[in-house]
């Protein structure tokens, strides 16, 4: 079915990353807006925009029935869910099916089978993916003979839990009987599922995420793989591809098994495989996978010259994968920065307001994705992601150092924002030689300087 | 242990402070579920008050989190995106506007054929029903939430209506 009017169940920059690709496809696009984003610069650039709801995320963004309401009612025959919000629940890609709305994204059945870990676990290892030792916790008893066997430091993670949320270290065995009790009473209270299991916990690893396309027939290629080792929190910072200093063996090896993960489901739209690569052994683990695009798809578009977002529409409309695998050829390095409404000097703590003052970067392989504009507001209720800055060159020193100097002519008044601190963090001996473990930027935080120094940069 | 009424109203002190919507807590066989802004989206009656509150002050978080703008270069953050209402009826003070609670397809009539629940003219109490909104199969009545004399119906039966935009008008006084 050619899409001919789009509902875009989202907000932000990933919203206006969305409309710029139906306006060059010709499709129209309805905005679905809270009260908070009726003056949106997304809200401006769609067609249409209805109001779901009052500013809170659980009166608009996250409610299933008024969205597909929204969509029916407005002559909309797909809904885009960007990420975040509803974009991996599956009651909202259940009731496109059941009012046939074209759900741009897996099927409902997909976004369980990869939104819970123990299946998600399971299908990897059904696919011959490597997965990190450990197993489902039924009690103490089992779990203390498991990590006595894993050997430890180990972490206890939430089933139900995500991006970090829900995870728990013990280092020593006589910990692990309480961590557990404290474990799942926290995942139960904020999950609703109390369900544990326990794995071993690699001391230094890499997050290395691939980027899959599936027709949803059983065909499935990559775009390449992303480093996203910058995180803190489990919140990535930045992320580029290729990912540096990766033999050329292990980097294929990570591309083959996000492929077999990906075919084993019939995956359908574009999703992405997260490992762990073990810094010391160069072993690579199973993680997750994303059934959305992802907030770092750019630098992959940067590198391939592929419009996920064209392809997502193509897979949803039915006219599977455009691409073979030959088609894709990255070439050069991209960077992404993520530009966040978030004090540096302050923990990171959000900094919504108002924008008295905006200017975004261009020149060679810069590409700037926002939604900022000079008077834009950033209302306290979302995300404090402002923009993503990505560089592109023929080399990772030439991205590095378009990326360096777009950041300098960046400037951003109103809000604080994490700007000085990408500076610092693009200009560390340690960022530059490349291959930073996840544990890089909680140490680079720690050296971040006193509040008073930190705010004269703005 | 149970729950005194006091220990209800510490709690939902705690919910509304804290960054959750929703909450529930059993404590010997006694249920307690809280969720924030459930009026808004369940029953009429505080429904269509809180609704007109957040549309008439349209934004209000976003316009008072933002402090001073450089230039109304973005306006209020709240510009209704429905057609805006016509100048008199804001300027008149005893017109008030009934706007819709939620994104539903507007209904006048309990059911297809029947009469409406209100015409011009009708006298509405606060819990007079005057609407219905259906989300997804699902009815929402509309209550006016003010006393007074329908002066104006604004929408047409069966059409897409968005949250917060104007459905009727009332003359409170006179």
């Amino acid at each position: 079915m050619e899409l001919r009017r789009i509902l875009i169940a989202n907000r932000g920059e990933i919203a206006a990353r969305v409309i710029r690709t139906c306006r060059a496809l010709g499709i129209e696009t309805v905005l679905a807006v809270s009260t908070a984003d009726r003056d949106s610069v997304p809200a401006r650039l769609a067609d249409r925009t209805v109001c779901i709801g009052p500013a809170r995320p659980s009166e608009s963004y996250l409610k299933v029935e008024t969205i597909v309401q929204a969509a029916l009612g407005t002559g909309a025959q797909a809904i885009h869910p960007g990420y975040g919000f509803l974009s991996e629940r599956a009651p909202l890609a259940q009731m496109c099916e059941a009012h046939g709305v074209v759900f741009i994204g897996p099927t409902a059945a997909q976004i369980e089978a990869v939104g819970d870990k123990l299946r998600a676990r399971a299908e990897a290892i059904a696919a011959d993916v490597p997965v990190v030792p450990g197993i489902a916790v039924s009690s103490a008893a089992q779990a203390v003979s498991a990590a006595l066997e894993i050997g430890t430091p180990v972490v206890v993670k939430a089933v139900g839990g995500g991006g970090g949320r829900g995870m728990k270290r013990v280092d020593r065995i006589d910990d692990l009987p309480s961590a557990l009790e404290l474990a799942a009473a926290e995942a139960g209270a904020a999950f609703g599922d109390a369900r544990l299991y326990l794995e071993k916990f690699i001391s230094s690893g890499r997050h290395v995420e691939v980027q899959v396309l599936g027709d949803g027939r059983g065909e499935v290629i990559h775009l390449g793989e992303r480093d996203c080792s910058v995180q803190r929190r489990y919140q990535k910072l930045v992320e580029e591809t290729p990912a540096p200093g990766l033999p050329g063996e292990l980097r294929r090896a990570l591309h083959e098994a996000a492929v077999r993960f990906a075919k084993r489901l019939n995956y359908r739209g574009a999703g992405t495989v997260e490992f762990l690569v073990d810094r010391h052994t160069g072993a690579f683990y199973f993680l997750e996978m994303n059934a959305r695009i992802q907030v770092e798809h750019p630098v992959t578009e940067a590198a391939t010259g592929v419009d996920i977002v064209a392809e997502q529409i193509a897979i949803a409309s039915g006219a599977g994968l455009r691409l073979t695998q030959a088609d894709v050829r990255p070439h050069g390095c991209a960077i992404e920065c993520r530009v966040n409404a978030e004090d540096p000097a302050n923990d990171f703590r959000p900094s919504p307001g108002r924008i008295t003052h905006v200017v975004w970067p261009g020149g060679d392989g810069i590409r700037v994705d926002t939604h900022i504009g000079t008077g834009a507001s950033v209302p306290p209720f979302y995300d404090s992601l402002l923009g993503k800055i990505i560089a592109h060159g023929p080399d990772r020193a030439t991205a590095l150092d378009r990326l360096r100097r777009a950041l300098e002519r960046t400037r951003i008044d109103g809000v604080a924002t994490n700007l000085p601190f990408h500076a610092m963090l693009l200009a560390h001996p340690e960022f530059q030689a490349g291959g930073v473990d996840t544990h890089f930027l909680t140490r680079l935080s720690e050296s971040w300087p006193a509040p008073q120094e930190a705010r004269n940069h703005g | 242990m149970s729950l005194t009424a006091a220990d209800v109203a510490e709690i939902v002190r705690l919910l509304e402070e804290s960054t959750f919507d929703e909450l529930t807590l059993e404590i010997n066989g006694t249920k307690l579920s809280l969720r924030r802004g459930a009026g808004v989206q369940r029953s009429a009656t505080p429904a269509a008050g809180a609704a007109r509150n957040d549309a008439a002050n349209p934004g209000t978080p976003v316009s008072e989190a933002s402090g001073p703008a450089s230039s109304g270069a973005v306006g209020t953050g709240g510009a209704p995106a429905t057609p805006a209402p016509s100048g008199s009826a804001v300027q008149d003070p005893d017109v008030r506007e009934i706007t819709s609670p939620l994104l539903g397809t507007f209904y006048r009539a309990p059911k297809p054929g029947a009469s409406p629940f209100v015409e011009v003219g009708s006298q509405v109490e606060e819990d007079t029903v005057v609407a219905i909104i259906e989300v997804m199969k699902l009815m929402n009545t509309v209550r006016a939430g003010v006393r007074g004399r329908v002066s104006e119906v604004l929408v047409s039966d069966g059409v897409l209506v968005e949250y917060g935009q104007p459905l009727f008008r009332v003359r409170t006084s006179g």
